[in-house]
């Protein structure tokens, strides 16, 4: 019966994946509708585009919520996905404020393009080991990964959860032959999550996130592959003071508080 | 007898209902107007509709249960319906195939029907670069090479244009008395059917109505539909001896007859005048044109009166007649024309 | 027309052209285009087994359920390929409904094998083929059904030899586009059979892979995709028009 709900649960987590993924065309367009009803006040900004790693999904949102609670009349839209798609959105012109993204190398993308403002990294996360609850290849370390007998999911390499992921195995000396490389950490989360696989590697944030439907291994090699998230207000941003007042809002205390509490650690 | 059937299909707002018998050898043609059931009646026969009740009994065999492919069954279907993938050849063969023989013996069978047709050199053809004559020989090729006990054909000659169905006509006639099976034919053509038929039965709203010799049911009608197909008057009376009464109207007729009685008489036989002929000829009223109208080299004129009568007159007589609908005009029947027969 | 045209312009002007030449020949690129030409291939051929009779179902048979029978067979147009990828695994994954009585039987779980990426292609591109068969069936004359019955022919022979005959454009037609869609086919292919190269890596799965970190090598893959469809297309309409001349 528990196993089922699980299932079913991770079901639900697929499509919600699905919707939240707004396109940037989605929220320009928001923007011009929204504009008229700004205050007389000059040029008061008050809508505010903030890219997002998918990993961020739930602390942004939840900082959202605190930073429109702070700027009344102030809207923040957000668009979570893989951190290099969204640095091609950007670097394509899509119009945001903020980029917050889960590696240097897909921030570096912007900057080189010139799109990026001040950096600062902000988060650090770390990887473990994912196992289904009843956890049925028996891991219990990094090394048992590499029994052919026990089934892997990966992240593929182009994704930062698989360049980290290489570098801790890398760091460890040992060569594991996943069944799968997956497109992002959510989608091989939920392979752990259905049972189809008996480990991955994934994001600490991602074990605590999914609450209880994946158990997480913590193993030392993951310090040597730890991941730095950066993030920058943007150039061209269309609002750039309420753009540096978020980024702001996520260095502070109150961030990074909301941050901790969802497993990422401290840079 | 060969086929012995009730037929019964009953639909909303439809019922068929009608017994059939028909001899070795012997062709019977089913006429009728349109939706009066005679395709129903054949596709029941077929198996390709169920019998709500009623038997079909094929050389003392049941079939009424038995599936459409496992009746000793021909059927020719109205635009023949030959396979459009196939030669002619192949279409003939189909049911030979699918009878178990192989596909050499098949295609031998099929090719011989086809020579027997006339049609070798079209073995290869596909139908639809076959001419109308050539699809429906074919057609009957493809529904005889099963070796049916019982040869159905629905509307065989009405996919044919006027001049090539004359000749088609002749020849099918041939070649079902050639076929020693029953056959049962569907049409609504009554020249087709009087040529095509050893016994005509006639249906109307799904019944049968008439039935008897082609020539027997062209002298003696028994409704007005089969009356307007053979081109007859026909009146239904009181018969007494030598005299039908209709609509107040006593009628001389050939034939002595009593009680309930048919009057039929050719529309030549009705002669028209302007004035009351002297004389006093039996068979005299006077009535009011109601229609003019041509047909074929003739004019035939509808008139109104105690009875309603069409009348065949030269043209030359319509001009001299002045016959204008409207008109009053005196009517006269020959009673040597007019034909009493009990209803 | 532009609004089909364009976005296709837009690859070809973007192409990296000079270095394209060396991008074909990865042994990757090579890879999962013939493991997409093969998987689309088997999966329009498990469509057309599975599909034709099924349409025939729906287009000549009445049965309780048919309408909603006929209403399932599309679902897998509505749904999303990612969430249907799921809905696959929750059937044939290794704790799923027929997956688990699989794995425990044969020790063999589809997931993460070729043949997995065969299953979600095949369930994405049935609905085409069975769409296509279905109004096939339906636009041609029954009546040449019923003079094959009475030629004596049962209805295994009636189908064989005169239904499928006579709605062949049909079923070419719905062939070509579940081909197509199994060979674009993205989401449930990664969301069921996952990603590996060389085992379930088609060309989409590659595309969108190259897409996060070499916009470029995406274009080149998708052009290549492109092109062998295209002429693949092209190639069989030629050979069709030819035999049916």
């Amino acid at each position: 019966m528990l196993k089922r709900l699980s299932l079913i649960a991770a079901v639900a987590s697929v499509f919600a994946l699905g919707a939240c993924g707004s396109s940037p065309a989605d929220s320009g367009a928001a923007r011009a509708s929204a504009a008229p009803a700004t205050s007389a006040s000059a040029p008061a900004e008050s809508e505010l585009t903030v890219f997002a790693a998918a990993s961020l999904t739930g602390t942004f949102t939840e900082l959202g919520k605190q930073f429109e609670a702070a700027h009344p009349g102030s809207k923040v839209t957000f668009n979570f996905g893989s951190s290099a798609t969204l640095a091609q959105q950007i670097t394509q012109g899509a119009p945001a404020d903020v980029f917050a993204a889960a590696s240097p190398a897909t921030m570096k993308t912007v900057a080189d393009a010139g799109l990026a403002g001040a950096q600062t990294v902000f988060v650090r996360n770390k990887l473990e080991i994912a196992v289904p609850p009843d956890n049925p290849g028996k891991v219990e370390n990094l090394k048992d990964l590499t029994d052919p007998k026990v089934k892997v999911a990966l992240c593929a390499e182009q994704v930062p959860c698989g360049a980290a992921a290489i570098k801790a195995l890398d760091a460890a000396g040992l060569k594991v032959t996943p069944v799968t490389l997956e497109q992002d950490v959510k989608a091989t989360l939920t392979k752990v999550q259905l049972g189809e696989v008996d480990a991955a590697l994934v994001y600490q944030t991602d074990v605590i996130a999914s609450a209880g439907k994946v158990t997480g291994i913590p193993f030392p090699e993951a310090d040597r592959a730890i991941n730095d998230y950066p993030i920058a207000p943007l150039a061209k941003a269309p609002s750039p003071a309420l753009a540096q007042q978020f980024v702001e809002l996520v260095l502070s205390q109150q961030g990074r508080d909301v941050l901790t509490k969802a497993g990422f650690e401290a840079p | 007898m060969t086929l012995r059937a009730r037929i019964v299909v009953r639909r909303p707002a439809f019922r068929l209902d009608l017994d059939l018998t028909v001899g070795r050898g012997e062709v019977v043609t089913l006429l009728g107007p349109n939706g009066a059931g005679k395709t129903t009646a054949l596709r029941a026969l077929a198996g390709l509709i169920p019998l709500t009740e009623g038997s079909i009994e094929l050389d003392g065999v049941r079939i009424e249960r038995e599936p459409a492919e496992r009746r000793p069954v021909g059927v020719v279907f109205q635009d023949y319906l030959l396979f459009p993938h196939l030669s002619a050849l192949d279409n003939v063969a189909f049911g030979p195939r699918c009878q178990g023989r192989s596909k050499a013996e098949a295609r031998a069978r099929a090719r011989e029907l086809l020579d027997r047709m006339g049609l070798a050199e079209f073995s290869s053809v596909r139908p639809r670069r076959l001419s109308g004559g050539q699809a429906q020989r074919v057609a009957l090729a493809r529904a005889l090479a099963v070796e049916p006990r019982l040869l159905l054909l629905d509307e065989p000659l009405a996919a044919l244009d006027a001049h090539t169905r004359l000749e088609i006509r002749s020849e099918l006639r041939r070649r079902l008395t050639a076929f020693d099976g029953a056959t049962v034919l569907v049409t609504h053509d009554p020249l087709d059917a009087m040529v095509l038929a050893d016994r005509l039965v006639v249906v109307e709203d799904g019944a049968v109505v008439q039935e008897g010799a082609p020539g027997e049911i062209a002298r003696r009608p028994r409704t007005d539909y089969v009356a307007r197909l053979v081109g007859l008057n026909l009146f239904r009376g009181e018969g007494d001896g030598d005299r039908v009464t209709v609509g107040g109207l006593a009628f001389a007729a050939e034939e002595r007859v009593s009680g309930p009685a048919f009057v039929a008489f050719p529309p030549r036989a009705v002669a028209l005048y302007r004035t009351r002929p002297d004389g006093s000829p039996r068979n005299l009223w006077e009535g009011r044109i109601d229609g003019v109208e041509r047909h074929g080299d003739h004019i035939r004129v509808h008139v109104d009166g105690p009875v309603p009568v069409a009348a065949d007159v030269t043209p030359a007589a319509v001009a001299e007649l002045d016959l204008t609908p409207g008109r009053r005009i005196w009517v006269s029947v020959k009673a040597a024309e007019t034909h009493a027969y009990p209803a | 027309m532009a609004f089909l045209v364009l976005p296709l312009a837009g690859l070809l002007i973007r192409a990296p052209w000079s270095t394209l030449p060396q991008r074909l020949a990865e042994p990757q690129v090579i890879e999962a285009l013939r493991l997409s030409l093969v998987t689309a291939s088997v999966a329009t051929v498990v469509c057309l087994v599975l599909g034709v009779p099924l349409a025939w179902l729906l287009a000549r048979t009445d049965f309780p359920g048919r309408r909603l029978l006929r209403a399932l067979v599309t679902v897998p147009l509505v749904l999303p390929p990612v969430v249907g990828g799921v809905a696959l695994l929750l059937v044939f994954g290794r704790r799923g409904l027929v997956g688990q009585w699989l794995e425990s039987a044969f020790g063999f779980s589809l997931p993460f094998t070729t043949a997995g990426v065969v299953v979600a292609e095949a369930f994405v591109a049935m609905p085409f083929l069975v769409i296509a068969v279905e109004g096939a069936l339906r636009a041609a004359d029954p009546r040449y059904e019923e003079a094959a019955a009475t030629l004596g022919a049962s209805r295994f022979t009636v189908f064989r030899r005169v239904t499928l005959p006579l709605v062949a454009p049909g079923v070419l037609a719905g062939a070509v586009l579940c081909w197509a869609r199994a060979l674009g086919e993205f989401g449930a292919t990664i969301t069921f059979a996952g990603n590996f190269p060389g085992r379930t890596q088609t060309m989409p799965l590659a595309v969108y892979l190259a897409l996060e970190t070499e916009p470029e090598a995406a274009i080149v893959l998708s052009l290549v995709l492109l092109a062998v469809s295209v002429v693949i297309l092209a190639g069989l309409r030629d050979r069709w028009v030819g035999a049916a001349a």
